[in-house]
């Protein structure tokens, strides 16, 4: 079988410990520049608060050693460097270089968000470009870059809905979820002081929008949406969702995790959705870098503006931009200072790059997802027929039948060269297997893609053995998840002591 | 487009082998009257220079060529070439949270570093992978001791930075959490023990410090921890300015630390993206928010790290989570990580050394000024906050025309601190731009009013 394994052969690897384990007093990796004031004497000032013997048990190594350290721990990464990554509601797209060029600027990465705004003009434009832009994409009418990531920008969108509910005079008890969201809205939800109720989605997929006019009652503050949903299909009947919801008083609220599917295509705000929040680090191509940094931005309709988060970039009369922090309506601050700054220009950096072209984006991405799709439907039980967008949902259904599941199928893509898809997840989906390639991925790409999943199908079917006990060609094989969790070893200590603080 | 690697040809190709006559079949599920027909209205397409031009424009409206004394939870500190070197590395970059083990070995053992590095440097048995910054691991820090305590009331000393406040209020609003202010000592600026010690109750979850706190002033946290513990409730002390524990005894008696490690290895950057962090005892490691990396072996016994007390987490528990984060800072993390394996344990206590010494030399030389004096009596670390004879914000604008950027005002969220400022002088103020601070500051109170 190895012969049809394409896109990847073995390589050596480097071993390494943990960098405490290289350590020997008298070694570094930093020198300063000497003191140009007298030495000021700490013990004699601090008295009782001096921590006098340094921090315990820190690294002491040198400067090769730490660049061979994290270089060697890089290789045992994959990445969207290295090829596909197709992990479903994910978004792994290109992550272009020039993004990270401007974001490390001199007068870019160096300035304080405390400074004078006068002296802050050029961060406020790019706040304000990127703004406008994403108002544009949107369709929606105003926004705040606030929020930290995707999670952060659904509890600033739940808290709007809330401000903006009490001050009509009930704040109302109840958000709808269908079953096929993302963990974080339920979540979410109950931070802002909402009970959840689940909905059910209908046998194609979509919300049941029968049921949910049997639902939505004065209690309902608004229901959250992903469009398309996780399994990358377009809720067709979004306008008549909106109009039931607002007839009751409640909102839509659309979570643009899949905006990749979208932008330049059709507009959220055209849809009758009330409030969103984008993913910079999916759609608009900042790294994930491991789990993080990303941004939330949040875009609403003009009624729900005088409750953004505090400060509101505004423009002055005299053409100037400013921060406003003072707005009697506003749910407050939801992070310190205004946002992933260096995230917002790294987003700005994609859109300048594609401009009105972003729409070719979004074609090429939902393209990739159909061309997969069209070869591995019959290979893999596809349980939703409606047609796919950016990405595509199989189960593991067929292949189960010879003991073999959506985890082991995608452990042995790992042999094959690629990230797994998403596993398991829309929960609605048995044994899923959640395929977003994004536009990054060429036809030969896609089509090494193709072929490892079908010759892991075939060896579901012939050699089931090597799928379940893969992967094989890997640093470790699978981890002792139990035993992590059972007697969690969260942090090194030396073996010759235990620090307490000292 | 230079991003997306299809020709016109290829794209044919994969229409016909869908069965797809155009690309707008694809999208036929969406209604035609939803459908963009015009195209957006966006700038560009930029080339990459263009986009590196607009970028150096736009820098160039900001404060270059300025020199900077503002702190305020944001600072400036030296940073190795070696750390963006580092960061760049594009399977570190462009990487997912690893939640594949096998393939995400370097991201999970660099976690790991970094929550042992985190520990050490707050004396604290764990720690978490990352929060979005200080400000929400504060918040979050006293969530979890809602959690642990089942209280629902909360003291928050007003030293705590006001933006930090301000969160924390945002996110308690809803969940029938009390927030109260306990005051601080005029003269001293730490938090009034007295009227702590009055406002504790059987029925406090949290009481939050910070150190230094926002006035600069080092909170006496050994021996708050006893008071408070004393009455069930958790002590909860934030840092803001990481740098200070190489010099200054960690917070090993507090219940949580909520950190901001901003200062180890991450630039301003406008106010982000930076990296918060929770760190606590082993015993509340299930109410902990946030990713943790945690250590195991594989079948054969080789040592590996996974992602770990997932069922904590928002995408097992969905509503019964215990936060809904989900992305965090990992990157940012993997910044400190690096950085401070650089410092290593010399390079850590000289910086912070060289801190203390250039902010107390910048105290002595602005008291020598008239009417120039030390607000508070507290110990301070590298920041400290001063008492002027007139308007900060007059001062400042004289010091700006000298491309100083001065005394950061905190009378806007301390009414009773007008003619206050907070001074940050980090080791990266050499000392003749310190003295050209002080004596453009002399200058500028000179001035006719």
């Amino acid at each position: 079988m190895t012969e049809r394994i394409k896109k990847a052969s073995r390589h050596t690897n480097q071993s390494e410990g943990l960098i405490f384990e290289k350590c020997s007093p008298g070694k570094r990796a930093f020198e300063l520049p000497p003191l140009d004031v007298p030495l000021a004497e700490p013990a004699k000032a601090l008295g009782a608060l001096h921590r006098s013997g340094g921090v315990e048990g820190f690294p002491e190594v040198s400067e090769i050693e730490v660049i061979r350290h994290f270089t060697r721990l890089s290789t045992w990464n994959y990445a969207i460097d290295l090829g596909m990554y197709p992990l479903g509601s994910c978004t792994m797209k290109y992550n272009p270089r020039v993004n990270e060029f401007v974001a490390r600027l001199d007068g870019i990465a160096t300035e304080h968000p405390c400074q004078p705004q006068e002296l802050s003009q050029g961060c406020l434009k790019i706040m304000r470009q990127l703004e406008k832009c994403l108002l544009e994409i949107t369709g929606m009418e105003a926004i705040t870059l606030q929020p930290a990531a995707g999670a952060q920008g659904e509890l600033t969108g739940l808290l709007l809905i809330r401000a903006y509910l009490e001050k009509k005079g009930n704040p109302r008890k109840k958000v709808l979820i269908p079953d096929s969201a993302h963990g974080t809205n339920p979540a979410t939800a109950v931070i802002a002081g909402y009970e959840v109720e689940n909905i059910k989605s209908e046998s194609h997929g979509q919300i049941d929008v029968e049921k949910l006019r049997e639902i939505v009652t004065e209690d309902v503050a608004a229901l959250m949406i992903t469009n398309p949903s996780t399994l990358g299909i377009f809720e067709e009947r979004i306008g008549e969702i909106a109009g039931l919801l607002h007839a009751k008083g409640a909102l839509l609220y659309m979570d643009g995790a899949n905006m990749n599917a979208l932008a330049g295509v059709t507009r959220p705000g055209d849809l009758g959705v009330d409030v969103m929040h984008l993913n910079l680090h999916k759609t608009f191509s900042t790294p994930h870098g491991g789990g993080g940094p990303g941004a939330g931005p949040v875009a609403t309709k003009r009624f729900l503006e005088p409750f953004l988060p505090v400060p509101v970039l505004v423009e002055r009369p005299d053409g100037k931009l400013a921060l406003e922090s003072q707005r009697k309506d506003s749910i407050g601050k939801v992070r310190a200072f205004a946002g992933n700054f260096g995230v917002l220009v790294r987003a700005l950096a994609y859109i300048l790059a594609y401009g009105p072209g972003i729409r070719q984006a979004t074609e090429d991405a939902v393209l990739n997802a159909n061309y997969i799709r069209k070869h591995l439907e019959g290979v893999y039980d596809l349980p939703y027929s409606l047609p796919s967008m950016h990405e595509v949902v199989f189960s593991d259904s067929i292949q189960k039948k010879n003991g073999v599941n959506t985890m082991d199928i995608a452990k042995r893509l790992i042999d094959y060269g690629f990230h797994p898809y998403t596993t398991a997840f829309p929960l609605i989906v048995p044994g899923a297997l959640m395929i977003e390639p994004t536009e990054s991925e060429s036809k030969e790409e896609c089509d090494l893609f193709i072929d490892a999943m079908r010759a892991i199908a075939e060896e579901a079917a012939t050699n089931p053995e090597i799928v379940k006990t893969a992967p094989h060609t890997t640093r470790v094989g699978r981890l002792d998840e139990v035993t992590a969790a059972r007697k969690p070893i969260l942090r090194w200590k030396s073996a010759s002591r235990t620090e307490a603080a000292d | 487009m230079r991003y997306l690697p299809k020709s016109p040809a290829e794209r044919e190709q994969m229409l016909a082998a869908i069965g797809a006559k155009s690309i707008d079949e694809l999208f036929s599920e969406i209604p035609e009257r939803f459908r963009l027909r015009q195209a957006l209205s966006l700038p560009g397409p930029l080339s990459e220079t263009e986009i590196i031009a607009y970028f150096k424009d736009r820098a160039a409206e900001n404060s270059v060529g300025y020199t900077s004394f503002v702190g305020g939870g944001v600072y400036n500190h030296l940073r190795s070439v070696v750390t963006d070197a580092i960061l760049q590395r594009g399977e570190f970059l462009t990487s997912y949270t690893p939640y594949q083990a096998e393939i995400a070995q370097g991201t999970l053992q660099a976690i790991f570093e970094f929550q042992t590095l985190m520990c050490q440097l707050t004396g604290q048995e764990i720690a978490n992978a990352s929060m979005y910054d200080g400000s929400t691991a504060t918040t979050e820090a006293v969530l979890m001791a809602e959690r642990l305590t089942g209280r629902h009331r909360v003291l928050v000393a007003r030293s705590v930075h006001p933006e930090y406040r301000q969160v924390l209020r945002t996110y308690a609003k809803n969940s029938g959490l009390q927030v109260e202010e306990i005051p601080y000592v005029a003269a001293v600026g730490t938090v009034d023990t007295a009227a702590l010690k009055a406002a504790i109750k059987a029925d406090v979850a949290a009481v939050v410090v910070q150190s230094p706190n926002y006035f600069g002033a080092i909170e006496p946290v050994a021996a708050l921890a006893g008071e408070v513990q004393a009455s069930g409730a958790l002590l909860v002390v934030a840092v803001a300015e990481a740098v200070s524990l190489g010099l200054i005894r960690p917070p090993a008696e507090a219940d949580i630390v909520a950190m901001e490690a901003q200062s180890l290895g991450l630039p301003p950057s406008y106010g982000g993206p930076f990296a918060g962090v929770i760190a606590s005892r082993e015993k509340f490691v299930r109410q902990m928010p946030g990713r943790l990396a945690g250590q195991t072996t594989d079948g054969d016994g080789r040592r590996g790290f996974v992602l770990t007390l997932a069922t904590r987490e928002q995408h097992i528990r969905r509503e019964k989570a215990t936060s809904n984060i989900c992305t965090n800072q990992a990157l940012c993390a993997l910044a400190a990580t690096v950085h401070m394996c650089l410092l290593g344990k010399e390079g850590l206590r000289e910086i912070a050394h060289q801190n203390f010494s250039k902010a107390q030399f910048a105290l002595a030389e602005l008291e020598k000024i008239p009417g120039v004096k030390r607000a508070f009596s507290a110990p301070f670390f590298n920041e400290f906050t001063i008492e002027l004879p007139r308007s900060v914000r007059i001062v400042n604008a004289h010091l700006v025309r000298e491309k100083i950027i001065g005394p950061l005002a905190i009378g806007a969220d301390y009414p009773e601190l007008t003619k206050r400022g907070l001074v940050c002088v980090t080791e990266t103020a050499p000392r003749t731009e310190i003295e050209r601070f002080v004596a453009a500051l002399r200058r500028a109170l000179e001035q006719p009013v």
